[in-house]
Protein backbone atom coordinates (compact mmCIF):
# COMPACT_ATOMS: atom_id res chain seq x y z
CA UNK A 1 0.00 0.00 0.00
CA UNK A 2 2.67 2.17 0.72
CA UNK A 3 4.50 1.78 -2.47
CA UNK A 4 1.11 2.46 -4.40
CA UNK A 5 0.87 5.86 -2.04
CA UNK A 6 4.26 7.23 -3.27
CA UNK A 7 3.33 6.26 -6.92
CA UNK A 8 0.41 8.68 -6.16
CA UNK A 9 2.58 11.37 -4.82
CA UNK A 10 5.62 11.30 -7.12
CA UNK A 11 2.57 11.83 -9.74
CA UNK A 12 0.75 14.73 -8.02
CA UNK A 13 3.92 16.42 -7.16
CA UNK A 14 5.77 16.18 -11.04
CA UNK A 15 2.08 17.01 -12.49
CA UNK A 16 1.55 19.97 -10.60
CA UNK A 17 5.16 21.31 -10.58
CA UNK A 18 4.83 23.13 -14.40
CA UNK A 19 2.22 24.91 -13.33
CA UNK A 20 0.69 26.97 -16.16
CA UNK A 21 0.56 23.41 -17.88
CA UNK A 22 -1.23 22.09 -15.27
CA UNK A 23 -3.65 24.89 -15.20
CA UNK A 24 -4.07 24.93 -18.91
CA UNK A 25 -5.30 21.16 -18.58
CA UNK A 26 -7.26 21.92 -15.84
CA UNK A 27 -9.76 24.55 -18.13
CA UNK A 28 -9.39 22.90 -20.81
CA UNK A 29 -10.54 19.71 -19.81
CA UNK A 30 -14.06 21.30 -18.48
CA UNK A 31 -14.35 22.47 -21.81
CA UNK A 32 -15.22 18.93 -23.08
CA UNK A 33 -17.93 18.28 -21.06
CA UNK A 34 -19.16 21.67 -21.01
CA UNK A 35 -19.35 21.38 -25.00
CA UNK A 36 -21.42 17.93 -24.69
CA UNK A 37 -24.10 19.62 -22.24
CA UNK A 38 -24.28 22.49 -24.76
CA UNK A 39 -25.18 20.30 -27.44
CA UNK A 40 -28.07 18.78 -25.48
CA UNK A 41 -29.32 22.54 -25.04
CA UNK A 42 -28.75 23.38 -28.79
CA UNK A 43 -30.74 20.20 -29.53
CA UNK A 44 -33.24 20.95 -27.67
CA UNK A 45 -33.48 25.04 -29.03
CA UNK A 46 -35.02 22.89 -31.90
CA UNK A 47 -37.05 20.00 -30.41
CA UNK A 48 -39.48 20.14 -27.28
CA UNK A 49 -38.44 16.08 -26.77
CA UNK A 50 -35.96 13.85 -27.39
CA UNK A 51 -36.85 10.04 -27.10
CA UNK A 52 -39.92 11.22 -25.09
CA UNK A 53 -37.78 13.50 -22.39
CA UNK A 54 -38.35 16.99 -22.21
CA UNK A 55 -35.42 18.92 -21.53
CA UNK A 56 -35.27 18.55 -17.35
CA UNK A 57 -35.38 15.14 -18.32
CA UNK A 58 -32.77 14.50 -20.63
CA UNK A 59 -30.48 16.61 -18.66
CA UNK A 60 -30.99 14.12 -15.46
CA UNK A 61 -29.66 11.07 -18.27
CA UNK A 62 -26.72 13.59 -19.78
CA UNK A 63 -25.93 14.85 -15.97
CA UNK A 64 -25.44 11.34 -14.54
CA UNK A 65 -23.37 9.73 -17.48
CA UNK A 66 -21.11 13.29 -17.61
CA UNK A 67 -20.78 12.90 -13.99
CA UNK A 68 -20.00 9.10 -14.44
CA UNK A 69 -17.83 8.79 -17.20
CA UNK A 70 -15.62 12.00 -15.81
CA UNK A 71 -15.21 10.35 -13.19
CA UNK A 72 -14.26 7.14 -14.53
CA UNK A 73 -12.24 8.68 -17.32
CA UNK A 74 -10.14 10.23 -14.01
CA UNK A 75 -9.91 7.47 -12.14
CA UNK A 76 -8.87 4.07 -14.89
CA UNK A 77 -9.12 6.33 -18.58
CA UNK A 78 -5.63 6.59 -18.68
CA UNK A 79 -5.19 3.06 -19.11
CA UNK A 80 -5.73 3.15 -22.89
CA UNK A 81 -2.03 4.41 -23.19
CA UNK A 82 -1.35 1.10 -22.32
CA UNK A 83 -1.31 0.55 -26.14
CA UNK A 84 2.05 2.48 -26.24
CA UNK A 85 3.43 0.46 -23.73
CA UNK A 86 2.38 -2.63 -25.55
CA UNK A 87 3.58 -1.70 -28.73
CA UNK A 88 7.03 -0.19 -27.01
CA UNK A 89 7.50 -3.04 -24.88
CA UNK A 90 7.29 -0.58 -21.59
CA UNK A 91 5.14 -2.70 -20.26
CA UNK A 92 7.80 -5.19 -19.46
CA UNK A 93 8.96 -2.30 -16.60
CA UNK A 94 5.49 -2.53 -14.97
CA UNK A 95 5.85 -6.18 -14.81
CA UNK A 96 9.06 -7.00 -13.46
CA UNK A 97 8.34 -4.78 -10.06
CA UNK A 98 6.60 -6.33 -7.10
CA UNK A 99 3.36 -4.84 -7.84
CA UNK A 100 0.44 -5.43 -9.07
CA UNK A 101 0.17 -4.45 -12.53
CA UNK A 102 -3.13 -2.52 -12.88
CA UNK A 103 -3.41 -0.39 -10.12
CA UNK A 104 0.50 0.31 -10.96
CA UNK A 105 -0.76 1.49 -14.59
CA UNK A 106 -3.51 3.39 -13.10
CA UNK A 107 -1.18 5.45 -10.37
CA UNK A 108 1.23 5.58 -13.15
CA UNK A 109 -0.36 8.07 -14.82
CA UNK A 110 -3.53 9.57 -12.80
CA UNK A 111 -4.24 12.78 -14.68
CA UNK A 112 -5.40 14.84 -11.90
CA UNK A 113 -6.21 17.92 -13.99
CA UNK A 114 -8.96 16.00 -14.78
CA UNK A 115 -10.67 16.47 -11.35
CA UNK A 116 -12.35 19.54 -13.12
CA UNK A 117 -14.52 17.62 -15.13
CA UNK A 118 -15.28 15.14 -12.57
CA UNK A 119 -16.48 18.14 -10.59
CA UNK A 120 -17.96 20.19 -13.57
CA UNK A 121 -19.66 16.52 -14.41
CA UNK A 122 -20.86 16.06 -10.87
CA UNK A 123 -22.30 19.80 -11.01
CA UNK A 124 -24.30 18.97 -13.84
CA UNK A 125 -26.08 15.97 -12.32
CA UNK A 126 -26.73 18.19 -9.32
CA UNK A 127 -28.25 20.79 -11.15
CA UNK A 128 -30.27 18.55 -13.06
CA UNK A 129 -31.60 16.61 -10.08
CA UNK A 130 -32.94 19.97 -8.18
CA UNK A 131 -34.19 21.31 -12.03
CA UNK A 132 -36.29 17.86 -12.64
CA UNK A 133 -39.59 17.88 -11.11
CA UNK A 134 -38.78 14.44 -8.80
CA UNK A 135 -40.65 13.49 -5.98
CA UNK A 136 -37.99 12.44 -3.09
CA UNK A 137 -38.33 9.27 -1.41
CA UNK A 138 -35.35 7.70 0.46
CA UNK A 139 -35.28 4.87 -1.99
CA UNK A 140 -34.59 7.66 -4.94
CA UNK A 141 -32.17 9.67 -2.53
CA UNK A 142 -29.93 6.26 -2.56
CA UNK A 143 -30.68 5.25 -6.12
CA UNK A 144 -29.50 9.33 -7.19
CA UNK A 145 -26.10 8.45 -4.97
CA UNK A 146 -25.72 4.73 -6.26
CA UNK A 147 -26.38 5.36 -9.81
CA UNK A 148 -23.53 7.56 -10.04
CA UNK A 149 -21.21 5.05 -8.67
CA UNK A 150 -22.05 1.69 -10.65
CA UNK A 151 -21.66 4.16 -13.88
CA UNK A 152 -18.17 5.20 -12.45
CA UNK A 153 -17.33 1.69 -12.22
CA UNK A 154 -18.88 0.81 -15.33
CA UNK A 155 -17.39 2.85 -17.39
CA UNK A 156 -14.15 2.09 -15.07
CA UNK A 157 -14.72 -1.60 -16.62
CA UNK A 158 -15.17 -0.27 -20.11
CA UNK A 159 -11.82 1.34 -20.33
CA UNK A 160 -10.24 -2.08 -18.44
CA UNK A 161 -11.78 -3.62 -21.35
CA UNK A 162 -11.11 -1.75 -24.62
CA UNK A 163 -7.39 -1.26 -23.29
CA UNK A 164 -7.25 -5.27 -22.93
CA UNK A 165 -7.59 -5.18 -26.90
CA UNK A 166 -3.99 -3.88 -27.20
CA UNK A 167 -2.71 -7.01 -25.88
CA UNK A 168 -3.92 -9.58 -28.99
CA UNK A 169 -4.38 -6.49 -31.22
CA UNK A 170 -1.27 -3.94 -30.67
CA UNK A 171 -2.36 -1.25 -33.18
CA UNK A 172 -5.60 -1.68 -32.49
CA UNK A 173 -5.73 2.68 -32.73
CA UNK A 174 -8.64 4.27 -31.97
CA UNK A 175 -11.01 1.20 -32.15
CA UNK A 176 -11.59 1.51 -28.17
CA UNK A 177 -13.11 4.78 -28.67
CA UNK A 178 -16.13 3.45 -30.13
CA UNK A 179 -17.09 1.72 -26.28
CA UNK A 180 -15.50 4.70 -24.51
CA UNK A 181 -16.42 7.96 -25.65
CA UNK A 182 -18.95 5.88 -28.31
CA UNK A 183 -20.07 4.50 -25.00
CA UNK A 184 -20.03 8.16 -23.23
CA UNK A 185 -22.17 9.70 -26.73
CA UNK A 186 -24.40 6.53 -26.44
CA UNK A 187 -25.63 7.24 -22.55
CA UNK A 188 -25.83 11.14 -22.59
CA UNK A 189 -28.98 10.54 -24.23
CA UNK A 190 -32.26 8.83 -23.67
CA UNK A 191 -31.63 4.86 -24.84
CA UNK A 192 -35.29 5.82 -26.64
CA UNK A 193 -33.92 7.69 -29.54
CA UNK A 194 -32.07 4.84 -30.84
CA UNK A 195 -33.41 1.90 -32.56
CA UNK A 196 -33.21 -1.84 -34.27
CA UNK A 197 -29.80 -3.99 -33.84
CA UNK A 198 -27.63 -0.75 -32.92
CA UNK A 199 -29.86 0.22 -29.71
CA UNK A 200 -30.16 -3.82 -28.82
CA UNK A 201 -26.54 -4.08 -28.99
CA UNK A 202 -25.35 -0.76 -27.10
CA UNK A 203 -27.65 -0.57 -24.69
CA UNK A 204 -28.50 -4.54 -24.02
CA UNK A 205 -25.36 -6.35 -25.61
CA UNK A 206 -22.74 -4.27 -24.06
CA UNK A 207 -25.42 -2.80 -21.04
CA UNK A 208 -25.06 0.93 -21.54
CA UNK A 209 -28.98 1.39 -21.47
CA UNK A 210 -28.14 0.62 -17.64
CA UNK A 211 -25.75 3.41 -16.83
CA UNK A 212 -27.82 6.18 -16.71
CA UNK A 213 -31.11 6.13 -18.97
CA UNK A 214 -32.75 3.61 -16.64
CA UNK A 215 -31.71 5.16 -13.06
CA UNK A 216 -32.93 8.44 -14.90
CA UNK A 217 -36.76 6.51 -15.70
CA UNK A 218 -36.98 5.03 -11.90
CA UNK A 219 -35.65 8.84 -10.23
CA UNK A 220 -38.46 10.64 -12.79
CA UNK A 221 -40.94 7.73 -12.27
CA UNK A 222 -42.08 7.30 -16.21
CA UNK A 223 -42.31 4.31 -17.90
CA UNK A 224 -39.78 3.39 -20.34
CA UNK A 225 -41.50 3.28 -23.83
CA UNK A 226 -39.38 0.57 -25.01
CA UNK A 227 -41.04 -1.31 -22.89
CA UNK A 228 -39.17 -2.84 -19.92
CA UNK A 229 -40.49 -3.18 -16.33
CA UNK A 230 -40.08 -0.53 -14.08
CA UNK A 231 -37.99 -2.37 -11.57
CA UNK A 232 -35.43 -1.99 -13.79
CA UNK A 233 -34.20 1.28 -13.04
CA UNK A 234 -33.70 0.64 -9.32
CA UNK A 235 -31.49 -2.53 -9.85
CA UNK A 236 -29.48 -0.75 -13.09
CA UNK A 237 -26.55 0.27 -10.81
CA UNK A 238 -25.76 -3.46 -10.19
CA UNK A 239 -24.55 -3.76 -14.12
CA UNK A 240 -21.04 -2.54 -12.62
CA UNK A 241 -20.87 -5.76 -11.08
CA UNK A 242 -20.87 -8.25 -14.37
CA UNK A 243 -18.84 -5.75 -16.14
CA UNK A 244 -16.35 -5.71 -13.44
CA UNK A 245 -15.85 -9.26 -13.60
CA UNK A 246 -15.86 -9.23 -17.23
CA UNK A 247 -13.25 -6.71 -17.37
CA UNK A 248 -11.10 -8.56 -14.63
CA UNK A 249 -11.29 -12.09 -16.92
CA UNK A 250 -10.42 -10.11 -20.42
CA UNK A 251 -7.61 -8.43 -18.92
CA UNK A 252 -5.91 -11.37 -17.17
CA UNK A 253 -5.93 -13.60 -20.33
CA UNK A 254 -4.33 -10.48 -21.54
CA UNK A 255 -2.15 -10.11 -18.93
CA UNK A 256 -0.71 -14.16 -19.69
CA UNK A 257 -1.21 -13.24 -23.71
CA UNK A 258 1.59 -10.51 -23.12
CA UNK A 259 5.21 -11.76 -24.78
CA UNK A 260 7.25 -8.26 -24.69
CA UNK A 261 8.48 -7.12 -27.92
CA UNK A 262 11.42 -8.99 -27.92
CA UNK A 263 13.73 -5.94 -28.05
CA UNK B 1 2.21 14.28 -52.40
CA UNK B 2 2.51 10.13 -53.28
CA UNK B 3 4.99 10.00 -50.52
CA UNK B 4 2.14 11.16 -48.45
CA UNK B 5 -0.02 8.57 -49.60
CA UNK B 6 2.32 5.82 -49.71
CA UNK B 7 3.66 6.49 -45.81
CA UNK B 8 -0.49 6.32 -44.86
CA UNK B 9 -1.25 3.20 -46.74
CA UNK B 10 1.46 1.44 -44.42
CA UNK B 11 -0.71 1.97 -41.19
CA UNK B 12 -3.78 -0.18 -42.39
CA UNK B 13 -5.22 -1.71 -39.03
CA UNK B 14 -5.21 1.92 -37.49
CA UNK B 15 -7.03 3.23 -40.91
CA UNK B 16 -9.31 0.03 -39.96
CA UNK B 17 -10.36 0.25 -36.80
CA UNK B 18 -10.70 4.26 -37.84
CA UNK B 19 -13.03 3.71 -39.88
CA UNK B 20 -14.77 1.35 -37.31
CA UNK B 21 -14.68 3.93 -34.75
CA UNK B 22 -15.95 6.69 -37.26
CA UNK B 23 -18.90 4.08 -38.07
CA UNK B 24 -19.92 3.54 -35.08
CA UNK B 25 -19.86 7.66 -33.87
CA UNK B 26 -22.03 8.04 -37.38
CA UNK B 27 -24.85 5.57 -36.14
CA UNK B 28 -24.79 7.19 -32.61
CA UNK B 29 -25.28 10.99 -33.90
CA UNK B 30 -27.45 9.85 -36.98
CA UNK B 31 -30.11 8.85 -34.08
CA UNK B 32 -29.97 11.59 -31.98
CA UNK B 33 -30.55 13.85 -34.42
CA UNK B 34 -32.86 12.14 -36.37
CA UNK B 35 -34.82 12.07 -32.78
CA UNK B 36 -34.21 15.52 -32.85
CA UNK B 37 -36.53 15.34 -36.05
CA UNK B 38 -38.66 13.63 -34.97
CA UNK B 39 -39.10 15.27 -31.69
CA UNK B 40 -39.67 18.38 -33.54
CA UNK B 41 -43.05 17.61 -35.33
CA UNK B 42 -42.57 19.77 -38.33
CA UNK B 43 -40.96 17.95 -41.53
CA UNK B 44 -37.98 19.81 -41.22
CA UNK B 45 -35.91 21.14 -38.46
CA UNK B 46 -33.60 24.60 -39.57
CA UNK B 47 -34.38 23.46 -43.10
CA UNK B 48 -32.92 20.15 -42.62
CA UNK B 49 -35.12 17.06 -43.17
CA UNK B 50 -34.89 13.66 -41.84
CA UNK B 51 -32.78 12.10 -45.38
CA UNK B 52 -30.64 15.60 -45.10
CA UNK B 53 -29.60 15.15 -41.57
CA UNK B 54 -28.78 11.62 -42.21
CA UNK B 55 -26.42 12.08 -45.00
CA UNK B 56 -25.13 15.46 -43.32
CA UNK B 57 -23.98 13.01 -40.45
CA UNK B 58 -22.53 9.80 -42.01
CA UNK B 59 -20.59 12.50 -44.60
CA UNK B 60 -19.43 14.10 -41.89
CA UNK B 61 -18.17 11.07 -40.16
CA UNK B 62 -16.40 10.29 -43.47
CA UNK B 63 -14.63 13.85 -44.10
CA UNK B 64 -13.43 13.57 -40.23
CA UNK B 65 -10.81 11.69 -41.52
CA UNK B 66 -10.31 13.10 -44.83
CA UNK B 67 -9.67 17.02 -43.07
CA UNK B 68 -8.16 15.42 -40.48
CA UNK B 69 -9.21 18.02 -38.06
CA UNK B 70 -7.57 15.84 -35.05
CA UNK B 71 -4.47 14.73 -34.03
CA UNK B 72 -1.56 15.89 -36.03
CA UNK B 73 1.70 16.86 -34.05
CA UNK B 74 3.97 16.35 -36.35
CA UNK B 75 5.75 19.91 -36.97
CA UNK B 76 4.99 20.81 -33.44
CA UNK B 77 7.14 16.99 -32.76
CA UNK B 78 9.36 17.98 -34.99
CA UNK B 79 10.43 21.60 -33.94
CA UNK B 80 10.37 19.75 -29.86
CA UNK B 81 13.27 18.25 -31.23
CA UNK B 82 14.82 20.21 -33.34
CA UNK B 83 14.46 18.15 -36.42
CA UNK B 84 12.74 21.01 -38.03
CA UNK B 85 16.32 21.97 -38.98
CA UNK B 86 16.15 19.46 -41.83
CA UNK B 87 13.19 21.49 -43.17
CA UNK B 88 14.39 24.67 -43.35
CA UNK B 89 17.71 23.37 -45.31
CA UNK B 90 15.43 21.73 -48.20
CA UNK B 91 15.31 24.39 -51.17
CA UNK B 92 11.10 24.22 -50.94
CA UNK B 93 9.39 26.52 -48.14
CA UNK B 94 7.95 24.20 -45.74
CA UNK B 95 4.12 25.22 -45.69
CA UNK B 96 4.53 23.66 -49.75
CA UNK B 97 5.80 21.19 -48.41
CA UNK B 98 4.15 19.72 -45.98
CA UNK B 99 0.83 20.87 -47.56
CA UNK B 100 1.46 18.17 -50.62
CA UNK B 101 2.55 15.38 -47.91
CA UNK B 102 -1.14 16.69 -46.34
CA UNK B 103 -2.76 16.46 -49.86
CA UNK B 104 -1.42 12.69 -50.06
CA UNK B 105 -2.66 11.68 -46.50
CA UNK B 106 -6.02 13.31 -47.64
CA UNK B 107 -5.99 11.38 -51.07
CA UNK B 108 -5.47 7.91 -49.26
CA UNK B 109 -8.37 8.86 -46.21
CA UNK B 110 -10.54 9.77 -49.37
CA UNK B 111 -10.45 5.79 -50.42
CA UNK B 112 -10.07 4.81 -46.83
CA UNK B 113 -11.59 6.57 -44.72
CA UNK B 114 -14.32 8.39 -46.11
CA UNK B 115 -15.94 5.42 -47.94
CA UNK B 116 -17.04 2.88 -45.87
CA UNK B 117 -19.34 5.42 -43.40
CA UNK B 118 -20.37 6.48 -46.74
CA UNK B 119 -21.95 3.37 -47.81
CA UNK B 120 -22.72 2.13 -44.52
CA UNK B 121 -25.39 4.83 -43.60
CA UNK B 122 -27.66 4.64 -46.68
CA UNK B 123 -27.79 0.77 -45.80
CA UNK B 124 -30.09 1.43 -42.35
CA UNK B 125 -30.89 5.55 -42.60
CA UNK B 126 -32.66 7.66 -44.89
CA UNK B 127 -30.57 9.27 -47.60
CA UNK B 128 -30.51 11.81 -49.66
CA UNK B 129 -29.05 12.12 -53.38
CA UNK B 130 -28.37 15.24 -54.79
CA UNK B 131 -31.21 17.05 -57.38
CA UNK B 132 -28.55 19.37 -59.09
CA UNK B 133 -25.86 18.08 -61.07
CA UNK B 134 -23.94 21.44 -60.35
CA UNK B 135 -23.57 20.31 -57.22
CA UNK B 136 -21.60 17.23 -57.11
CA UNK B 137 -18.50 19.38 -58.32
CA UNK B 138 -19.04 22.00 -55.99
CA UNK B 139 -19.12 19.52 -53.49
CA UNK B 140 -15.76 17.81 -54.59
CA UNK B 141 -14.01 21.65 -54.72
CA UNK B 142 -15.21 22.33 -51.26
CA UNK B 143 -13.79 19.46 -49.80
CA UNK B 144 -10.74 19.96 -51.34
CA UNK B 145 -10.98 23.40 -49.90
CA UNK B 146 -11.59 22.38 -46.89
CA UNK B 147 -8.62 19.87 -46.75
CA UNK B 148 -6.54 22.51 -47.35
CA UNK B 149 -8.17 25.19 -45.05
CA UNK B 150 -8.21 22.64 -42.08
CA UNK B 151 -4.21 21.80 -42.80
CA UNK B 152 -3.23 25.59 -42.59
CA UNK B 153 -5.53 25.84 -39.46
CA UNK B 154 -3.45 22.72 -38.00
CA UNK B 155 0.35 24.12 -39.13
CA UNK B 156 -0.86 27.54 -37.29
CA UNK B 157 -1.82 25.37 -34.30
CA UNK B 158 1.34 23.42 -34.62
CA UNK B 159 3.28 26.46 -35.09
CA UNK B 160 2.73 27.86 -31.86
CA UNK B 161 5.34 25.44 -31.09
CA UNK B 162 7.83 27.63 -32.46
CA UNK B 163 7.30 30.06 -29.27
CA UNK B 164 5.76 28.06 -26.71
CA UNK B 165 7.33 24.37 -27.63
CA UNK B 166 4.61 22.81 -25.58
CA UNK B 167 1.53 23.38 -27.74
CA UNK B 168 -0.82 20.95 -25.42
CA UNK B 169 -3.12 24.36 -24.54
CA UNK B 170 -3.45 24.98 -28.13
CA UNK B 171 -4.08 22.08 -29.60
CA UNK B 172 -6.52 21.15 -26.97
CA UNK B 173 -8.29 24.72 -27.57
CA UNK B 174 -8.31 23.55 -31.33
CA UNK B 175 -9.89 20.21 -30.67
CA UNK B 176 -12.51 21.44 -29.08
CA UNK B 177 -13.54 24.85 -30.93
CA UNK B 178 -13.39 23.45 -34.01
CA UNK B 179 -15.62 20.25 -33.35
CA UNK B 180 -18.26 22.17 -32.18
CA UNK B 181 -18.01 25.42 -34.54
CA UNK B 182 -17.07 23.56 -37.15
CA UNK B 183 -20.75 21.43 -37.57
CA UNK B 184 -19.33 17.92 -36.75
CA UNK B 185 -21.73 17.86 -33.60
CA UNK B 186 -25.15 19.32 -34.90
CA UNK B 187 -25.57 20.95 -38.27
CA UNK B 188 -24.87 24.68 -37.28
CA UNK B 189 -28.12 26.39 -38.46
CA UNK B 190 -29.38 25.13 -34.98
CA UNK B 191 -28.15 27.88 -33.49
CA UNK B 192 -29.72 31.32 -33.64
CA UNK B 193 -28.59 33.60 -37.15
CA UNK B 194 -27.29 36.04 -34.78
CA UNK B 195 -24.35 32.98 -33.90
CA UNK B 196 -24.41 31.70 -37.05
CA UNK B 197 -23.89 34.58 -39.45
CA UNK B 198 -20.94 35.81 -37.46
CA UNK B 199 -19.56 32.56 -36.97
CA UNK B 200 -19.60 31.96 -40.72
CA UNK B 201 -18.28 35.03 -41.29
CA UNK B 202 -15.13 35.47 -39.34
CA UNK B 203 -14.09 32.36 -38.44
CA UNK B 204 -12.87 29.48 -40.80
CA UNK B 205 -14.67 26.87 -39.01
CA UNK B 206 -17.84 26.37 -40.44
CA UNK B 207 -15.76 26.16 -43.99
CA UNK B 208 -14.71 23.33 -42.86
CA UNK B 209 -17.53 20.97 -42.21
CA UNK B 210 -20.72 22.19 -42.52
CA UNK B 211 -20.00 24.03 -46.13
CA UNK B 212 -19.23 21.02 -47.84
CA UNK B 213 -21.96 19.03 -46.26
CA UNK B 214 -24.54 21.68 -46.76
CA UNK B 215 -23.40 22.06 -50.71
CA UNK B 216 -23.87 18.55 -50.70
CA UNK B 217 -27.30 18.67 -49.00
CA UNK B 218 -28.63 21.34 -51.39
CA UNK B 219 -29.64 23.46 -48.26
CA UNK B 220 -29.34 26.46 -50.21
CA UNK B 221 -30.27 27.07 -54.19
CA UNK B 222 -27.30 27.14 -56.45
CA UNK B 223 -26.05 30.96 -55.68
CA UNK B 224 -25.93 31.00 -52.18
CA UNK B 225 -24.29 27.34 -52.53
CA UNK B 226 -21.54 29.32 -55.09
CA UNK B 227 -21.15 31.99 -52.22
CA UNK B 228 -20.65 29.75 -49.31
CA UNK B 229 -18.06 28.30 -51.69
CA UNK B 230 -16.11 31.41 -52.35
CA UNK B 231 -16.25 32.13 -48.31
CA UNK B 232 -14.37 29.50 -48.05
CA UNK B 233 -11.53 29.71 -50.55
CA UNK B 234 -11.31 33.46 -49.36
CA UNK B 235 -10.58 31.80 -45.80
CA UNK B 236 -8.18 29.06 -47.66
CA UNK B 237 -5.76 32.49 -49.13
CA UNK B 238 -5.97 34.32 -45.88
CA UNK B 239 -4.70 30.85 -43.78
CA UNK B 240 -2.27 29.97 -46.15
CA UNK B 241 -1.05 33.50 -46.28
CA UNK B 242 -0.78 33.74 -42.66
CA UNK B 243 0.90 30.31 -42.13
CA UNK B 244 3.81 32.20 -44.70
CA UNK B 245 3.78 35.13 -42.79
CA UNK B 246 3.92 33.04 -39.07
CA UNK B 247 6.80 30.45 -40.34
CA UNK B 248 8.94 33.39 -42.17
CA UNK B 249 8.79 34.92 -38.54
CA UNK B 250 9.40 31.81 -36.53
CA UNK B 251 12.34 30.94 -38.46
CA UNK B 252 13.93 34.62 -37.97
CA UNK B 253 13.52 33.86 -34.19
CA UNK B 254 14.48 29.85 -34.14
CA UNK B 255 16.78 28.61 -31.86
CA UNK B 256 17.14 24.53 -32.83
CA UNK B 257 16.91 22.48 -29.93
CA UNK B 258 18.84 19.25 -29.48
CA UNK B 259 22.06 18.11 -28.98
Amino acid sequence: MRAYWALFRGQARSQTSYRLSFAIDVVSNVWATVLDVFTVFVLFGVTRTLGGLDLREALVVTGMSACAFATGDMLVGNIERITLYVRTGRFDAVLVRPLRALPQLVLMDLPLHKLSRAGFGATVYLVALGAADITWTPGRVLLAVLAPVGGIVFFGAVFVITASVAFWWTESGEFGNAFTYGGRDFTSYPVSVYSGWFRNAFAYGLGFAFVSYYPALALLGKRDPIGLPDWVGWVAPLVALPATAAAALIWRAGLRRYTSTGS
Amino acid sequence: MGAGFRRYSTYRQATVAGAFTNTVFGFLRCYVLLAVAAGAGTATVAGYDAARLATFVWFGQGLLAVVLLWGWTELADRIRTGDVVADLLRPVDPVTRYLATDLGRAGHALVTRLVPPVLTGPLFFPFYVPHRWTTVPLFVVSVLLATVLCFGCRYLVNATGYWLLDIRGPMILWALVSGVLGGLYFPLRFLPDALVVPLWLLTPLPSLFQTPLDVLVEIDPTPRQLWLVALQAGWVVLVLVLCRVVQRRAERRLVVQGG
